[in-house]
């Protein structure tokens, strides 16, 4: 069965230097079960193909049922050095959301 | 000693909704307005309004804003704290106090946190043996010593703890972190001790939620966003913080927003690392230790919170010139919208080859197709396509070669591929690229200094 990120979770996404942080949040345990199971580091890296350039890590929130990823190596440089039309990386938690997973 | 106060946010970023403060203090009680003015990039741009004009320096919408809401904040004993003293705290106090000078209030005192501006000192803490090594590359700072545009230590909330001791009404920082503007007041008012690291966190996550401004009542909100009601009239945060460490965020009633779960969840996770480590000057807080619980009416209470103490260092952000940078922008409208950028774009760098400019980097984007999410955007059939806006970005160290760039844009027009629009504002220029240097310095060599000026 293929299940739309964009369904079962949401999140925020932004800057630290050349870093873009990704947060995802499950709407239920459920949902976090499948996140934290299919969503990951590799994952995540393949998904980025040609934007995440550097390692992707992955952090565990089970209170809020959330994940943190930091796509290192990501932004252009990142801050005013960056010519990306989002150089802050705003856009990228909807990026990763576009994902379908096979569970 | 109180038990519980009510901290407002009032600014997420320069640049924020310029009534929020406003409405802050006159929609509800309050008892402190916080306000966080400064980003990463902030303080390059104000130590160059200071190096032209001795006077500036600071985030100029302050005195404005004060001639608003001092006299509310006065009657009602509302305390102000910001950061948006940038570079000239100092400079910043004065026009404040300008202003209440003309409002004709008798009786105000600002303390003004000072001692994180290290530009001058960069000689002096190379020789003691730090070289503020750049967190990210383990480069010296050496390197671009003569480049460096700002430097300044990140302070937390202890100066500002300082200020409140000695009864001021306001407190104006330079490069003090977000958290502790808000992490300050309840050092204050409840007698925490430094050394409890857990209320210390506490604090320090009610100030990480309220940073950003509404981006935890609703804005930005990427889950159900069409849920939140009546953006137009946003409620900025609030943080009701109990004195054994509980925060209950929440905003105005008659505001538009929402404050949930899933909102407060949201700006929980922006613009962290490893959750374990949220590393700040006054403790180390474990955002996985966080228990959120949705009160309902835009209530949501933060709890629970664990952390360890801090480490024996500042954080310190530099930031260095690095060239030029320049973007500009063309529409190309249906038939064959993005065919004919790209046309656009291959004509454009075929020009900047012949002509033997030197970039750095080159970068192409087509708005309305992939600017945002790159090789992620699904394929579309041109027919579909109404009108695409090609957006090209160059950087170099070599002026000539980004002033010249800006040049080639409009001849594309007459040039060109056809149906092509929205060229306004004359030729681009070369803005500075203000390149980023982070580094830690340790605290023993920096020391905060409290000033009172009193009216």
């Amino acid at each position: 069965m293929k299940i739309k990120l964009l369904d079962i979770a949401h999140g925020r996404s932004g800057d630290k230097g050349d870093a873009s942080n990704i947060g995802i949040i499950a709407y239920d345990d459920n949902g976090f079960e499948i996140i934290k199971r299919y969503l990951t580091e590799e994952k995540v890296k393949k998904h980025f193909e040609g934007i995440c350039l550097g390692k992707v890590e992955r952090f565990e929130l089970p209170n809020i049922r959330a994940l943190n990823f930091v796509l290192h190596d990501t932004l252009g440089g990142g801050g005013t050095v960056s010519l990306k039309h989002d150089a802050q990386g705003k856009t990228l938690a909807a990026a990763l959301l576009r994902m379908e997973i096979e569970i | 000693m109180r038990n519980k106060i009510r901290i407002a946010s009032g600014q997420g970023f320069w640049g924020d909704l310029i009534d929020a403060p406003f409405y802050q203090v006159t929609k509800g009680e309050v008892d402190y307005l916080v306000m966080d003015y400064l980003a990463e990039v902030t303080m390059s741009i104000l130590q160059k309004q200071k190096n032209k004009n001795p006077k500036l320096g600071y985030a100029k919408d302050i005195p404005e804003l004060m001639k608003r809401i001092l006299p509310i904040c006065v009657e009602k004993n509302i305390k102000i704290i910001t950061n948006g003293g940038g570079v000239n705290p100092i400079a910043c106090a004065e026009a404040v106090m300008e202003v209440a000078r003309e409002l004709k209030i008798k009786k105000l005192k600002i303390a003004v946190v000072l001692g994180d501006d290290i530009k001058d000192r960069i000689d002096e803490i190379i020789s003691s043996g730090c070289e503020l090594n750049n967190m990210e590359t383990g480069e010296s700072i050496i390197n671009v010593k003569d480049k460096i545009l700002s430097a300044n230590v990140y302070f937390g909330a202890i100066p500002i703890v300082d200020g409140l001791k000695q009864d001021a009404n306001i407190v104006i920082t330079g490069r003090t972190t977000d958290t502790g503007l808000t992490l300050a007041p309840m050092i204050y008012e409840f007698g925490w001790e430094k050394e409890n690291y857990n209320l210390m966190s506490a604090g320090t996550i009610a100030g990480h939620i309220l940073e950003c401004g509404a981006q935890s009542s609703g804005g930005n909100f990427l889950g159900d966003w069409q849920s939140i009601p009546n953006m137009a009239e946003i409620g900025f945060p609030i943080a009701e913080a109990f004195s054994y460490g509980e925060v209950i965020i929440t905003k105005h009633k008659n505001t538009g927003g929402k404050v949930s779960f899933e909102t407060v969840a949201e700006q929980l996770v922006y613009e962290i690392g490893d959750p374990k480590s949220y590393i700040t000057p006054d403790c180390i807080a474990d955002f996985s230790s966080i228990k959120l619980e949705d009160l309902g009416n835009d209530r949501v209470k933060v709890f629970n919170v664990k952390g360890s103490g801090p480490t024996d260092f500042y954080k310190v952000s530099c930031s260095y010139a690095d060239g030029f940078s320049s973007s500009s922008t063309l529409t190309y409208s249906w038939p064959q919208a993005l065919t004919k950028a790209k046309a656009a774009d291959k004509i454009l760098r075929r020009r900047l080859e012949n002509l033997k400019l030197q970039f750095d980097e080159i970068r192409s984007e087509y708005i309305g197709f992939n600017s945002c999410h790159g090789p992620l955007s699904k394929e579309i059939d041109e027919e579909d396509l109404n009108e695409i806006m090609l957006r090209v970005a160059v950087r170099s160290h070599d002026y000539y070669s980004v002033e010249r760039f800006g040049k080639e844009i409009a001849p594309l027009i007459l040039t060109g591929p056809p149906s092509v629009t929205g060229f306004a504002g004359g030729r681009p220029k070369p803005s500075e690229v203000v390149a980023y240097w982070p580094a830690l310095i340790p605290k023993k060599l920096v020391k905060p200094v409290v000033k009172i000026i009193e009216l």
